[in-house]
């Protein structure tokens, strides 16, 4: 029984363009593949049997920064890593999003020091941050949830702007 | 974008390190990470390449540089302990064991059996859950996806007991200097019998799917062969010098947590090829098994923390009542211990090696150094050595076989 | 002490003028920095002290002199037992000689050592800084370098911070 039968013939939809497009985006973003450090293993639990991100879309890590959309800063971000953090940025290619996952990420976490840069938004702006040491897969989920609410709100308007 | 076209590789800060086909530019250096799928997070491996064959093999880390170190000796001997977690983020337990016995060694403190049951029970679940995440990425390394989604599986139920007793998945900082944080939840026991009984077959499985499999072997025989001369002369520890013919387990030769009481075999092969390592690996994933239900059997009762209240604050319910509690817990949150002006090493045995911790008082509340000697930076170092002569395709295989933990090298 | 290491310590004493402390069952020997390699050569082919388990080194600044000890700590696997090296080193151009000829694990450990201390390791055939990049200023792990804190964001001082804090452009 498929989806008509309960909502009546689709064979035609209307919608504005921007949600379609929105709507897509949400439903086909590709994080890309860097884990950096504890986070990471939470990030690969979110992906595996137990949390299964896949629910939402998100299966499909690439391990090419050109072919993503959304990097998920998994872990603490040191000066040695911040221009490759940087460098990997700039090669997305646009829309891009950033989720600062973990206290690390966001800002510097337990690790208050010479070596960490204290918030990854110092480097790349970021879009959605996920607290926590490390966050819980739910967590993560929930992270990437509320970044697939503010892309639904996005107008083209403010992307012809930037 | 401009800037940021492709660059080659300059010969120049290594040439030192490369051979002279490389400067003359008939080999060619190829950078691999520090975002790379399998290099385990963020390691640079820059190679010197005759075609497909690697020539040479140069380490860069760093990228992962926590100033750990140097934070800790910024923090009380108990606050520093959160640091220890997050280090080696594959062996929580093992990192707060390796600091709290470090600490009880200086201080000269007493733990309880029980608290030692416990620390032994947790650390080989930690060890299990340390080979499982190493038998995944293995996997996910040499395309096999499965065993990453199994080993997954089975490494959450292991992390559904550490939340049990800790109330976290993964930063646990559970053993305290003289015990345990509080003792377990009546649960525990269940928890764990659970486990032990479901765990075996599950081994099973993901031996049937790689022990025997003929591409899994293809892979993985007589690739990155080790002797054990060079593991030992580039201080190679844990399961690699294992699977070079050397019986060597901090466990056995120096028990520490009452290991003497169990009963256990230490595996060994003498190939010292990437399969022996896998194949030591999953046995200790069997012989940590039987640790843990030897000291969940004879878990004895009892208090789990020493009751020293120089260095043990006391418990809540003595507060109320004792002025003296009161005192010795308001000055152990805010002034710490004092420890004497010494130093000592201590060492466990972690799934990667031995974790050792050099730890030095000055007489205050703080410590004045503390230095990880890290499993994992020694044994990555003997790469450039293995990797010689092989494609790059098994430089994947050898790499994965290493198991290496970033957080653990940069420290 | 261990009967054994007493015999090892002896020879120490005498063919290098050692001297030794002992704490909680272990023993330190502090040992000049020209003998190093030999008493490493030393323990390693007669004794059978065969792991570099750790190598690293203390400031102890602002004491100049001696201002670092660097430590090794060695293990032998056929008789199971442990003894630490200590080499005294001034705070003035502080050298060691190289021991990687003896041990391989001491290349990366004394990289370490070099890029956290800015200790010299005289003939180490790789002298680059091994965990900081290579334009770092300063050794961090010394005790005069700062840990380099910087202020948390609370209410009361966000928007002070906030102004000076480094935020990305897309």
């Amino acid at each position: 029984m498929g989806v008509e039968q309960k909502l009546g013939n689709m064979g035609m939809v209307t919608t504005t363009l921007e949600s379609a497009v929105n709507w897509a985006r949400t439903n086909a973003m590709w994080p890309m593949l860097f884990g950096l450090a504890c986070c990471a293993i939470e990030m690969m639990s979110a992906q595996a049997a137990d949390y299964d991100m896949s629910r939402f879309g998100m299966e499909l890590m690439r391990a090419s920064p050109r072919q993503s959309d959304l990097m998920i800063v998994a872990g603490r971000v040191s000066r040695k890593m911040a221009p490759v953090l940087r460098r990997l940025y700039d090669q997305m290619p646009e829309p891009k999003w950033v989720i600062a996952m973990g206290d690390c990420a966001s800002c510097g976490g337990v690790f208050n020091n010479y070596a960490i840069v204290q918030g990854v938004d110092e480097v790349v702006p970021v879009d959605v941050y996920v607290a926590g040491c490390p966050p819980r897969p739910e967590a993560l989920i929930h992270g990437v949830l509320t970044l697939f609410e503010k892309v639904k709100g996005e107008k083209f308007t403010d992307l012809a702007k930037a | 974008m401009s800037e940021y076209q492709l660059q080659e590789v300059p010969v120049g800060p290594y040439k030192h390190l490369v051979s002279e086909r490389a400067i003359s530019g008939e080999t060619m250096l190829l950078n691999m990470g520090p975002q790379h799928p399998s290099t385990h997070g963020v390691l640079r491996l820059l190679l010197e390449l005759d075609g497909e064959v690697i020539i040479n093999c140069i380490p860069d880390f760093g990228f992962l540089h926590t100033g750990i170190e140097k934070n800790m000796e910024a923090k009380t001997y108990q606050k520093a302990e959160v640091m220890s977690d997050r280090l080696d983020y594959m062996n929580n337990m093992g990192n707060n064991l390796a600091y709290v016995m470090a600490i009880e060694k200086l201080v000269d403190l007493d733990v309880p059996p029980r608290a030692q049951a416990l620390r032994v029970i947790l650390t080989e679940l930690q060890r299990i859950a340390s080979h499982l995440v190493w038998l995944g990425t293995a996997g996910l390394d040499l395309a096999a996806m499965s065993v990453f989604l199994y080993c997954f599986r089975e490494r959450e139920l292991i992390l559904d007991i550490f939340e049990m007793v800790s109330g976290q998945r993964m930063m646990v900082t559970y053993f305290r200097p003289g015990g345990v944080w509080r003792d377990v939840p009546v649960e525990f026991e269940s928890a764990v019998r659970n486990f032990i009984k479901i765990f075996p077959k599950r081994i099973d499985e993901y031996e049937a799917l790689l022990t025997k499999n003929p591409l899994w072997l293809d892979r993985m025989v007589g690739i990155g062969k080790l002797d054990a001369a060079t593991a030992l002369q580039h201080g190679v520890t844990g399961p690699m010098l294992r699977a070079s013919g050397v019986n060597w387990d901090l466990r056995k030769v120096r028990p520490y947590c009452g290991y003497e009481q169990y009963d256990f075999n230490i595996p060994t092969e003498t190939k010292g090829d990437t399969y022996a390592r896998y194949i030591v690996r999953v046995q200790e994933l069997r012989e940590s098994l039987k640790i843990v239900e030897q000291a969940l059997n004879k878990l004895p009762m009892g208090p789990v923390r020493s009751d020293n209240r120089k260095f043990v604050p006391p418990p809540r319910s003595e507060i109320g009542t004792s002025m003296e509690s009161l005192i010795h817990h308001f000055k152990l949150w805010t002034e710490g211990f004092p420890a004497p002006k010494a130093s000592v090493y201590s060492a466990v045995e972690s799934p990667r090696g031995e974790l050792g911790v050099y730890l030095e008082g000055d007489g205050g509340p703080k410590p004045y150094r503390v230095h990880w000697r890290t499993p994992s930076f020694d044994n990555l170092s003997v790469l450039s050595k293995i990797v010689k002569g092989h494609l790059v395709a098994d430089l994947i295989a050898i790499l994965a076989s290493v198991d290496i933990v970033l957080g653990d090298i940069d420290r | 002490m261990d009967t054994r290491l007493e015999k090892i310590v002896k020879v120490l004493q005498e063919k290098a003028g050692a001297t030794y402390e002992e704490f909680r069952g272990e023993v330190h020997v502090f040992i000049n920095a020209r003998q190093i390699a030999d008493a490493l050569t030393f323990l390693r082919d007669e004794h059978q002290f065969s792991l570099l388990s750790a190598m690293t080194a203390v400031d102890y600044w602002p004491q100049e002199n001696p201002r670092f000890h660097v430590i090794y700590q060695l293990t032998s696997l056929t008789q199971n037992l442990s003894i630490q090296l200590r080499v005294p080193v001034n705070g003035s151009q502080p050298k060691v000689p190289t021991v990687t000829r003896v041990f391989e694990a001491a290349n990366w450990r004394e990289r370490e050592i070099l890029d956290m201390f800015g200790i010299e390791f005289e003939g180490h055939p790789d002298p680059r800084r091994i965990l900081m990049p290579e334009d770092w200023d300063g050794h961090p792990l010394r005790k005069d370098y700062p840990l380099g804190y910087e202020e948390p964001q609370f209410t009361f001082n966000f928007e002070e911070i906030d102004v000076r804090k480094p935020y990305a452009k897309e």
